[in-house]
């Protein structure tokens, strides 16, 4: 019973890792970026190509997981996204589906198709029987990092002049325009950091969730699940969302698998008939 | 969403109503293909099923301005309700038309109420679920629909009791025609009848057809309901003709495909998603025969050039090399 809700935590902790760049871009910049799944996977694949290609250490590549995607989520937001930032939700839907198909067949292209294996390192590795339940050793690895992320982030966004010129570039980008904040280089910044908390996402998880080419579209509904439900007006909506997912998807899967992944549509569905803008959306 | 109204809203309506010389070319050309390429018979009845889906998706998106992810819900239940009448004995193809349709509305109706409420990303999000949950559902009840393996053993009667079911596909591409281009006739009807125009009120802006006194609500459950029959129909449709059912038929990808053909064709228009289908079908056909395995790059090429170039520059155009190649083949033949 603890197990499952442990390790329901450490799921949607790194779901929240995998999906708050997704709930900056889509819930404060408005952009339907149905793509934020393929930077997660770019971050996988560079930690599993430099440890099973180059026998670098595990801990030694989540750097350079972050960084790949930062610096790609980038390029491609000074050059092709930045231009849909005032078109219809239809067109920002059409071109990040159009870049998760071309993700897609890129990587089974270049990697193949079959699912990239990673050895943790074996201090990493097994179970601790706490008295009251079985802690995984990787698992309570990946909860330690992912906290330490989200109390970082929330504070960059709350107490530092770059969170508050962030808020300020969202609430109204023209006057914050105004205000001499410089915008597209905040807003670039700020989907380059999303971009890399994903691939940091996607590389922590190869382990748990696996990473094959179809990763971005088979956890598109999850990311879309968590920035829906957790609402946009705060990073704790997502956040809690994410958790409440993880051990719902768990639990789920644990106690009744012959419903499969019934439990979190369905619960999905339900929360957004309820509460059309989110859980925890206060009014806006 | 707000999609842009197309370039005809400005006309006068009676106008856009008119029977035009193009439109009976367009059918005569597609009657034509029926002679005059046999040996194409079964792409274009694929054709002609995805040119039905596409219209059914374009009587929300671009009539109603409801962006959906999930279309390929009410394609795939429409499928395996005419699979499952086939495969149990009764093989009537009418019969199966009409089940299909009748329990694609019922789904229809029963989800519209969940797409009118909250924006975009919610409707996105929420359509996206609903077809997930069935695809899930298709693939837990394998007692049922075979699960993975598939819906076999779907046997087919002949249509109207006279005209069997060929391994060429003929019958089964005029019976797709027919059915298209009847279902389009009557869409033809729908949109033009002070009904659609309502609808398309609502889509340019709901407040204000709210306020001159169009019931917003009931208009989006009515036409959603209606969208859901057609997608049913083209999904009994293919059961029919391949007499087998995947669980394919509720993939993502189905979503995203007729998604394309919209876009392809033009949104707010209705032979768009008839053309739309034509260019996609081709399209695949040209990059599966470049790249087998990796055609899906392609299309996501595609759609990233078509949206960065700008939907509607790029459908003008298109239209007009169309326009120009059906001048050149008028006055040739």
């Amino acid at each position: 019973m603890l197990t499952i809700l442990f390790d329901g935590i450490a799921y949607g902790m790194l779901l929240f890792v995998l999906a708050c760049g997704l709930s900056v871009t889509l819930g404060l910049m408005n952009f339907v970026n149905l793509a934020h799944g393929a930077f997660a996977m770019a971050g996988g694949y560079v930690t599993t190509i430099l440890m099973n290609r180059y026998g670098v250490p595990f801990l030694a590549t989540l750097p350079a997981a972050f960084l790949a995607p930062a610096v790609l989520g980038v390029a491609l937001e000074r050059t092709l996204y930045r231009q849909l930032y005032s078109r219809s939700h239809l067109d920002q839907v059409l071109f990040s589906i159009g870049l998760v198909f071309m993700a897609v067949a890129a990587v089974d292209y270049l990697m193949g198709s079959q699912p990239q294996l990673i050895v943790i390192p074996t201090w990493l590795q097994g179970r601790v029987d706490v008295t009251v339940a079985q802690v995984g050793i990787y698992r309570s690895f990946v909860i330690a990092v992912c906290a330490v992320l989200v109390v970082t982030l929330q504070l960059v966004l709350t107490r530092t002049r770059f969170g508050s010129q962030l808020r300020a570039s969202v609430d109204d980008p023209r006057v914050a325009r105004g205000l001499g904040i410089n915008v597209s280089a905040i807003f670039a910044t700020t989907f380059a950091v999303g971009s890399g908390l994903a691939g940091l996402g996607g590389a922590l998880g190869a382990e748990l969730v696996g990473l094959d080419p179809t990763f971005p579209i088979k956890f598109l509904l999850y990311f879309l699940i968590v920035v829906t439900v957790g609402g946009t007006s705060s990073l704790t909506g997502p956040f809690l969302a994410s958790l409440i997912l993880g051990v719902a998807d768990i639990a789920g899967k644990y106690y009744v698998p012959a419903a499969g992944a019934f439990v979190i549509y369905s619960l999905m569905i339900v929360v957004l008939v309820f509460r059309p803008n989110g859980l925890f959306a206060s009014a806006r | 969403m707000q999609a842009s109204p197309p370039a005809g809203t400005g006309v006068c309506f009676s106008a856009a109503r008119r029977w035009r010389m193009a439109e009976t070319v367009f059918w005569l050309a597609a009657a034509a293909t029926f002679f005059g390429l046999p040996g194409y018979h079964l792409l274009l009845t694929e054709i002609a099923i995805i040119g039905l889906f596409a219209l059914s998706l374009d009587l929300i998106l671009g009539f109603a301005g409801i962006a959906s992810l999930g279309h390929a819900a009410f394609f795939g239940l429409g499928a395996y309700v005419a699979g499952l009448l086939g495969k149990h004995g009764w093989g009537d193809p009418l019969l199966g038309l009409a089940a299909g349709a009748g329990s694609a509305a019922l789904l229809g109706f029963l989800t519209s109420f969940l797409v009118l409420r909250g924006s975009d990303l919610t409707r996105l999000v929420v359509t996206l679920g609903v077809a997930l949950l069935l695809g899930e559902a298709a693939n837990q009840a394998a007692w049922l629909t075979g699960g993975a393996d598939g819906l076999q053993g779907v046997e087919i009667a002949p249509l109207l009791g006279r005209f069997e079911f060929d391994l060429f596909g003929r019958t089964a591409y005029a019976y797709c025609l027919v059915v298209t281009f009847v279902l389009f006739m009557v869409a033809r009807q729908i949109v033009n009848s002070p009904f659609g125009l309502s609808v398309r009120a609502v889509r340019d802006n709901a407040l204000r057809a709210r306020a001159i006194g169009v019931p917003v609500n009931s208009r989006l459950v009515a036409i959603y309901t209606v969208a859901a029959a057609y997608a049913g129909i083209a999904g009994a449709l293919l059961a029919q003709t391949t007499q087998f059912v995947s669980l394919d038929v509720l993939a993502l990808h189905r979503s995203a495909d007729v998604l394309l053909a919209v876009v392809i064709g033009g949104v707010g228009y209705l032979y768009g998603g008839l053309i739309g289908a034509v260019f996609l079908k081709v399209l695949q056909d040209v990059f599966a025969g470049l790249t087998p395995q990796y055609w899906t790059f392609w299309i996501g090429l595609v759609l990233v050039v078509l949206v960065l170039v700008g939907r509607e520059r790029a459908v003008a155009g298109a239209r007009d090399v169309v326009r120009r190649v059906v001048g050149i083949r008028r006055r040739t033949s």
